[in-house]
C-alpha cells in the first residue's frame, strides 16, 4: 500500500506503481510469445483454437479485475457481475450476427431477376436468424443492431445503466453484505431466465452463434482472426489494469478500503458511502461488459447459460484463490485456474484408476475446486498472492526506531540490531 | 455566546422502550461540555441522534447560525457540515497508515470525483505532520494503525476528528482504558480543542470529567436531570439517588 501522505506529488506513475510496471511488461512478453508461437503471423507451434483459449483466459482475467474491484477492494461481494459480461457479449453478438446474415441474404437474393427492396432483405435477416425460433420478425431490441458504432456504445451503456440503476436502488436502502450478494445473484438468474424464453427476442436458449465469423472478412482465416482478438484481449486487459491501478491508488483507494473494513466510520467521516458503492459498481460492470464483447467473439457462441448464477460465483472462486485486494491477486485467480479448468474439463487430464473406482476429471474437477476454495477461505486467505508476502517478508520490516515491545523499556531497534 | 447546536424535546423509543424522552440540550459556540449518567442513560442514544444514526420519533435538532434541522440530513452531510464523532471503541482503519488515516480526515472536497483526481499538495502533507505531532504520532507517521496500542489508537482517531476541523466534536469515553499519563495528555488535546469549537464529551469516570473542569449535563432515562458546574450537580439529591450514591 503506497503511503499517500508521504508519496512525493510529482512521482512518475512508473515509481508510483512497480506492480503494474511489472504486470504490463509480463503481459507484453507474453503476447509477443504467443504471437510469435502462433499460426497468424508467427511459426505455427500453437495451435489457432489455443490462442482463442488464451485470449479468452485474458477477458476473464479482465472481468476478474473488475470483480477485485468491487469485492476485494470495496468489499461488495457481487455474485452478478457475469451479467454484465454476458450483457457484453451479447450487443456484440447481435451486430456480428445481423451484418453476416444481411451479406448472406444479400448474395442470395442478388441473383433474383428483380433488385431486392431493403424490406425484404430486412425480412430475409430476420428468418435467418429467429426461424430457431419460429419467428419472422425482428423484434425491438434489435433497433440499432446493423450499426456496429451503436452496438459498440451499447457494450458499455447497457451494463453501466443496469449498473447504475441496480446499485442506486440497492446501496441507497443500505442493503449490505449477504443480502446484497443474494440480490446481484437473483439478478443474474432472472436475466438468464428471461433470456431463455424464445420470445426475449434473443433467440432464446439457442443463443448468438457463429460470432466467430467476422462480416465481410470471410476469407481472412481464423488464424489471423484469432491473434487479433488475442491482441485486443492483452491491451484491453494492460488498459484496465492500469486504470485499475490508478483508481486504487491514491486517496480514493483508501477511501474505498475504508469502507471495505468500517462503512459506518466512513460515513462519519462525511464521504457518502453510497456514491462511492455505486461509482465502484457502475465502472466494474463496464469493465466486464468490455471483457464480454471481447471474449464471445473468441469462444464463437453465447446463450444464456453463460450468464447462470453459478458463472458469477465461479468468478468470486477465482479471485478469492488469486487473492483478493491486490491486482495482479486476481489476474493470476483467473488465469491459473480458467486455465486448469480447461485442461481438467478438455478430457486432457488422466483419469486416475483407483481399481474399484476411476476418477475422471471432467466430473471430479468441480469438486476439486470446491475443496479448494474452502481451502483456500480456510487455510490461505490471501490466496496464490499471498505468495508473493512470503517473498516481502524476509526482508526486514521497517519499524522506524520504534520500542520493540510493548513497554517504555522494551529495546529498541538499534539496540536489538547489535 | 450564540448557540451552535439545539436539541428540543426529543424523543426516541426502540420497540416500546423509551431510549431518549423529551431530551433537551443545548451548546455554544466554543464551549465543553462533559455528558454524564449511568448506563442506560441514552447518551450513546443522544450522540446517535444528533450524527443522523438514529432518527428521532419527535423533536428539533438545529444546527449553525442558519439554523438548518439535522434530521433531514445523511450521516455524511452532518459531517460535512462540521460534527465530527468519535465512537467509544477506537475505530479507525487499521489496514493503513497513520498517516493515510489522517489523510482521509483532512478537510476536503468529499465526492468521488474530486477524491479521484486528488493529489496531496505540500500544505496538506504539512498539515497531516503537523496533526501527528499534536497527538503524539509523529514518529508513527508510516506505521499501520492496526499496530498502534489502544491508547495510540484513541488518539489517532481524536487526531482524525480535528483533521475534519468540525464545529461540534462528540467524544465518547476518551480515555476508557488508558494508562493515566494518556489520560492527561487527552485531556490536553481535548481542552485545547475546546478554545475554538464546540467539545462534547460523554465519560464514565469522574476524575477525568473534573479534569475538564466544563459543565456537566447528566442525563438519566433519556432525559436531563442536572445541569451545571460538576460540584453543582453532585450537590444535587436527585443525582446522588440515581448516580452517585450507588
Amino acid at each position: 500500500m503506497t503511503d499517500l501522505a508521504l508519496t512525493p506529488p510529482r512521482r512518475a506513475f512508473v515509481l508510483r506503481h512497480p506492480s503494474a510496471v511489472i504486470f504490463i511488461g509480463i503481459l507484453a512478453l507474453f503476447t509477443i510469445g504467443v504471437t510469435v508461437l502462433a499460426e497468424g503471423f508467427g511459426i505455427g507451434v500453437i495451435s489457432t483454437s489455443f490462442v482463442k483459449t488464451l485470449g479468452k483466459t485474458l477477458c476473464l482475467c479482465l472481468v476478474a479485475l473488475a470483480m477485485d474491484l468491487v469485492w476485494g477492494y470495496c468489499g461488495i461481494l457481487s455474485l452478478g457481475h457475469m451479467a454484465f459480461f454476458g450483457i457484453g457479449g451479447y450487443a456484440i453478438g447481435m451486430w456480428l450476427m445481423y451484418a453476416r446474415t444481411e451479406i448472406i441474404v444479400q448474395t442470395s437474393l442478388a441473383a433474383a431477376p428483380l433488385p431486392p427492396t431493403p424490406q425484404e432483405i430486412s425480412d430475409g435477416i430476420a428468418a435467418q436468424i429467429f426461424g430457431v425460433v419460429g419467428a419472422s420478425e425482428f423484434p425491438p431490441i434489435w433497433a440499432f443492431a446493423h450499426s456496429l458504432p451503436l452496438q459498440l456504445a451499447a457494450v458499455v451503456l447497457v451494463p453501466g445503466l443496469l449498473a447504475l440503476v441496480f446499485g442506486w436502488l440497492a446501496f441507497r436502502s443500505r442493503v449490505t453484505g449477504v443480502y446484497l450478494s443474494i440480490l446481484t445473484q437473483a439478478m443474474t438468474l432472472a436475466l438468464s431466465l428471461y433470456l431463455f424464453q424464445n420470445d426475449s427476442g434473443l433467440r432464446g436458449n439457442n443463443g448468438l452463434s457463429g460470432l466467430q465469423n467476422l462480416p465481410g472478412q470471410g476469407d481472412v482465416p481464423q488464424s489471423t482472426i484469432s491473434i487479433l482478438f488475442f491482441w485486443a484481449s492483452a491491451l484491453a486487459l494492460g488498459l484496465g489494469y492500469l486504470m485499475c491501478a490508478w483508481v486504487v491508488s491514491g486517496k480514493f483507494g483508501s477511501v474505498i478500503r475504508a469502507i471495505r473494513d468500517d462503512e459506518a466510520r466512513v460515513r462519519f467521516l462525511g464521504y457518502s458511502v453510497e456514491a462511492y458503492k455505486l461509482f465502484i459498481f457502475t465502472i466494474t460492470a463496464v469493465i466486464a461488459g468490455i471483457a464480454g464483447a471481447l471474449y464471445y467473439p473468441q469462444a464463437g457462441i453465447i446463450n444464456p447459460a453463460e450468464i447462470a448464477p453459478i458463472a458469477s460465483i465461479y468468478l468470486a472462486v477465482w479471485v478469492a484463490i488469486g487473492g483478493r485486494g491486490r491486482l495482479y491477486g486476481a489476474v493470476i485467480g483467473a488465469a491459473f485456474v480458467s486455465l486448469l479448468s480447461t485442461w481438467f474439463t478438455g478430457g486432457q487430464a488422466p483419469d486416475i484408476n483407483l481399481g474399484v473406482y476411476t476418477v475422471q476429471w471432467v466430473d471430479w474437477w468441480t469438486i476439486l475446486l470446491g475443496l479448494s476454495f474452502v481451502g483456500v477461505t480456510l487455510f490461505a486467505p490471501r490466496g496464490i498472492g499471498g505468495l508473493f508476502d512470503l517473498v516481502a517478508a524476509r526482508r526486514m520490516p521497517n519499524r522506524h526506531g520504534q520500542d520493540l515491545g510493548p513497554d517504555a523499556g522494551a529495546l529498541r531497534e538499534k539496540e536489538a540490531d547489535r | 455566546m450564540s448557540t451552535l447546536l439545539e436539541v428540543s424535546g426529543v424523543s426516541v423509543s426502540f420497540d416500546g422502550f423509551k431510549a431518549i424522552n423529551n431530551l433537551s440540550f443545548q451548546i455554544g459556540e466554543a464551549e465543553m461540555r462533559a455528558v454524564i449518567g449511568p448506563n442506560g442513560a441514552g447518551k450513546t442514544t443522544f450522540m446517535d441522534i444528533i450524527t443522523g444514526k438514529t432518527r428521532p420519533n419527535d423533536g428539533r435538532v438545529i444546527w449553525g447560525e442558519k439554523s438548518v434541522s439535522l434530521l433531514s440530513m445523511s450521516e455524511s452531510q452532518i459531517a460535512q457540515a462540521g460534527i465530527g464523532r468519535k465512537f467509544q471503541r477506537p475505530t479507525v482503519f487499521e489496514d493503513q497508515s497513520v498517516a493515510d488515516n489522517l489523510m482521509l480526515a483532512l478537510k476536503k472536497k468529499r465526492g468521488p470525483l474530486a477524491v479521484l483526481r486528488f493529489r496531496a499538495s505540500e500544505a496538506d502533507r504539512a498539515a497531516v505532520a503537523d496533526l501527528a505531532e499534536q497527538i503524539g504520532l509523529a514518529a508513527a507517521l508510516h506505521r499501520k494503525s492496526g499496530e498502534l496500542s489502544h491508547g495510540q489508537k484513541q488518539w489517532l482517531e481524536i487526531g482524525m476528528l480535528l483533521a475534519q476541523e468540525p464545529r461540534l466534536l462528540l467524544v465518547d469515553e476518551p480515555a476508557a482504558g488508558m494508562t493515566a499519563a494518556e489520560r492527561e495528555h487527552t485531556t490536553a488535546l481535548l481542552v485545547e480543542a475546546a478554545k475554538t469549537r464546540a467539545v462534547v464529551v460523554v465519560e464514565h469516570d469522574m476524575e477525568f470529567v473534573r479534569r475538564l473542569g466544563c459543565k456537566v449535563t447528566v442525563l438519566h432515562e433519556g432525559s436531563v436531570l442536572a445541569e451545571g458546574s460538576l460540584d453543582h450537580v453532585t450537590a444535587d439529591e436527585k443525582v446522588i439517588e440515581v448516580y452517585l450514591g450507588r
